[in-house]
């Protein structure tokens, strides 16, 4: 197992330093200067001997390869710099920001989960009836509803809603609140959107719940178990669902690695500060220390949930360990 | 001597290759996979709307009316009229036209590059299989927004350029599918031959391996046309897609959410609910596709 998770993370620098060199060349294709935006943001004239300082303090006017080394170097020394457009240290930028996108993402994971695994069991158990065919539907449904789509959508019933009951139309909050400070008006803020992403992945795991039942039931030892006379709770809860959890498990690692970079969206409906909308905002203020030091974050959250499902999945099922 | 009685149960060769027209395929197909079918043909009306919007669409989509701003949905504007007073229905009929573009050029380019790259790497094998393993890593795990604001900020916005956007991430994820695939197809006997033969690589990869791979790509594929779909609405909706006025889903929905939710719900509801529907046949053709090509996937 050791040697395992020692291969897996041999394999994953590659992947970072491949990541690295990507968004590195990527943030220079953009055109535009942070000095320029910074100094021009105004209107007003430009001084190119300003410039010229102020490329030379962020270290922009040395070579492109002395810059990717210095960007490799930060990450190795863990010390990220500052963002280029603010000046705050790119670790105090991120930490403001990624609790309310974490938050969401657990938030929704919790909610997928808590939907899809009931719903995907009870769809398998009572295969081609009514209730299997509307949670069925409900799934395809939710896989072709845009997220975006949704959150609107919910925007506009809560606001409605509110407006015919008070005479007001009432929208979320915006200023992040952490749980443990003000649980009311935090659950207000991450709710709709935990809700409305949520929907999408519960809708994508509750299928693949469904399909890994249905071929788990109709197993040998199933059959065996049924044979054996043991209750058909003890069939499905100890022997079922333990086997058919495995992909799904799986499954939730993955759409969560993605839900932590894909939350640009649902932040811009519901006007979230989250490490989605600071992304964008840095991509389009030229920054480029916070910008990779973003799209550097998502990237190892990825290859660490990815490689954490690969120990969970070969710790769950002897097969792979010793394979 | 006595005759041998043909056996009911089993075909003549005349019979199976009657069988087996695309039309009888087809007309199987729609018997039994009557989901698939409606699937089938709401792609099949979205695409037609699409090609035929000139005709179809009441009105300009791109002409602002003043006079006829935020209309409720009526028997002149059917889904009624957005802010600038521009009918909603013909935005939406224009709107499938983009749609369809971006959905099925990005899964077929992404598909395509992927396929053939999935497949190359299952047959060089070794270093090339191993870097091209971790490209795939790193196109996966990387954000598509980045992608796509790189592409936009370089190359411009554009229907062509959303859809270079979204074919980028499609490639791995085809790639990764269809290279597990190929691995098995590597190890048969007439790929062996064929090597043997002093056939080229190219023609190996294209002629002998490609085709047996055509099951899963097929199925992903329809899955990719709805997730490019679903993509371009997202980055229209960003404001890095499709610009205005062109006529776009994803980009009706632009700031209509808090601004006409109490006065005017209909541009937000319209819209969306265009995607969910063109989303919605593709999944269920998808679908019944795959229970089609490969029973074994049937029920997933």
């Amino acid at each position: 197992m050791y040697r395992y998770i020692v291969k897996r993370l041999l394999l994953a620098v590659p992947t970072l330093v491949g990541a690295a060199a990507l968004v590195f060349i990527l943030m220079r294709l953009i055109p535009g200067d942070v000095c320029v935006i910074r100094m021009g943001s105004g209107g007003s004239h430009v001084d190119a001997a300003a410039v010229a300082l102020c490329r030379q303090q962020l270290g922009l006017d040395n070579s492109l390869f002395v810059q990717f080394l210095d960007f490799l170097w930060s990450y190795v020394t863990f010390d990220f710099g500052n963002s280029m457009w603010s000046g705050n240290p790119v670790a105090q930028e991120i930490a403001l920001r990624l609790p309310v996108s974490l938050e969401v993402a657990v938030l929704a994971t919790v909610i997928a989960i808590l939907i899809a695994i009931p719903l995907g069991t009870i769809s398998a158990l009572k295969e081609n009836t009514w209730l299997d065919h509307v949670v069925r539907v409900a799934a395809i449904a939710g896989i072709a509803t845009p997220s975006f789509w949704l959150g609107i959508m919910s925007l506009i019933l809560v606001m409605n809603i509110s407006a015919m009951a008070t005479g007001k139309p009432w929208l979320p909050p915006i200023d992040y609140v952490p749980l443990w400070q003000d649980p009311l008006r935090n659950l207000s803020i991450v709710l709709l959107p935990a809700i409305t992403v949520g929907y999408r992945y519960s809708a994508v795991t509750m299928r693949l719940t469904r399909s890994a039942m249905l071929e788990v039931l109709r197993e040998d030892y199933i059959r065996t178990a049924r044979a054996k006379g043991l209750l058909e709770q003890i069939i499905i809860n100890r022997h079922a669902l333990k086997n058919a959890l495995l992909p799904v498990v799986t499954l939730i690692g993955i759409e969560f690695a993605f839900l932590i970079g894909g939350l640009v969206i649902t932040e811009q409906v519901f006007n979230l500060n989250g490490i989605g909308r600071l992304l964008v905002q840095a991509v389009q203020n030229q920054d480029n220390v916070l910008a990779q030091a973003l799209v550097m974050l998502v990237v190892i959250i990825f290859v660490v949930v990815n490689l954490v499902i690969d120990v969970l999945y070969a710790w769950l099922d002897p097969r792979i360990r010793f394979s | 001597m006595t005759a041998i009685a043909p056996n009911p149960d089993v075909l003549s060769d005349e019979a199976l290759l009657r069988r087996r027209t695309p039309w009888r395929l087809a007309l199987n197909f729609c018997r039994r996979k009557p989901l698939g079918t409606l699937g089938l043909a709401i792609v099949l009306v979205i695409i037609a709307a699409g090609l035929c919007a000139d005709w179809i669409a009441p009105f300009d989509p791109e002409e602002n009316d003043f006079n006829a701003m935020m209309q409720a949905p009526n028997f002149v504007h059917l889904f009624g009229t957005d802010q600038f007073g521009r009918d909603i229905f013909s935005r939406l009929v224009f709107g499938a036209r983009t749609a369809m573009l971006v959905g099925f050029g990005a899964a077929v380019g992404g598909g395509l590059i992927g396929l053939v790259l999935g497949v190359a790497s299952a047959y060089f094998g070794g270093w090339f299989d191993l870097v091209f393993q971790r490209v795939l890593d790193v196109l996966m795990a990387f954000p598509l927004i980045i992608l796509a604001l790189a592409v936009v900020s370089v190359f411009g916005t554009g229907v062509f350029h959303v859809m270079i956007a979204i074919t980028i991430p499609l490639i791995p994820r085809c790639g990764r599918v269809v290279r597990a695939s190929a691995l098995a197809v590597r190890e048969v006997p007439y790929v062996d031959a064929a090597r043997a033969l002093g056939f080229s690589h190219a023609r190996i990869i294209l002629r002998h391996m490609v085709p047996n791979v055509v099951a899963p790509f097929l199925i992903l594929l329809s899955a990719f046309v709805g997730q490019a779909i679903l993509a371009e609405a997202g980055l229209s909706y960003l404001g890095l897609g499709v610009q205005e006025p062109v006529a776009a889903w994803g980009l009706m929905l632009q700031g209509s959410a808090e601004d006409y939710a109490t006065t005017a719900p209909w541009i937000a509801i319209f819209p969306g609910l265009a995607i969910v529907l063109t989303v919605l046949g593709i999944s269920l053709f998808g679908d019944a596709l795959r229970d089609a090509i490969d029973p074994k996937l049937r029920d997933r």
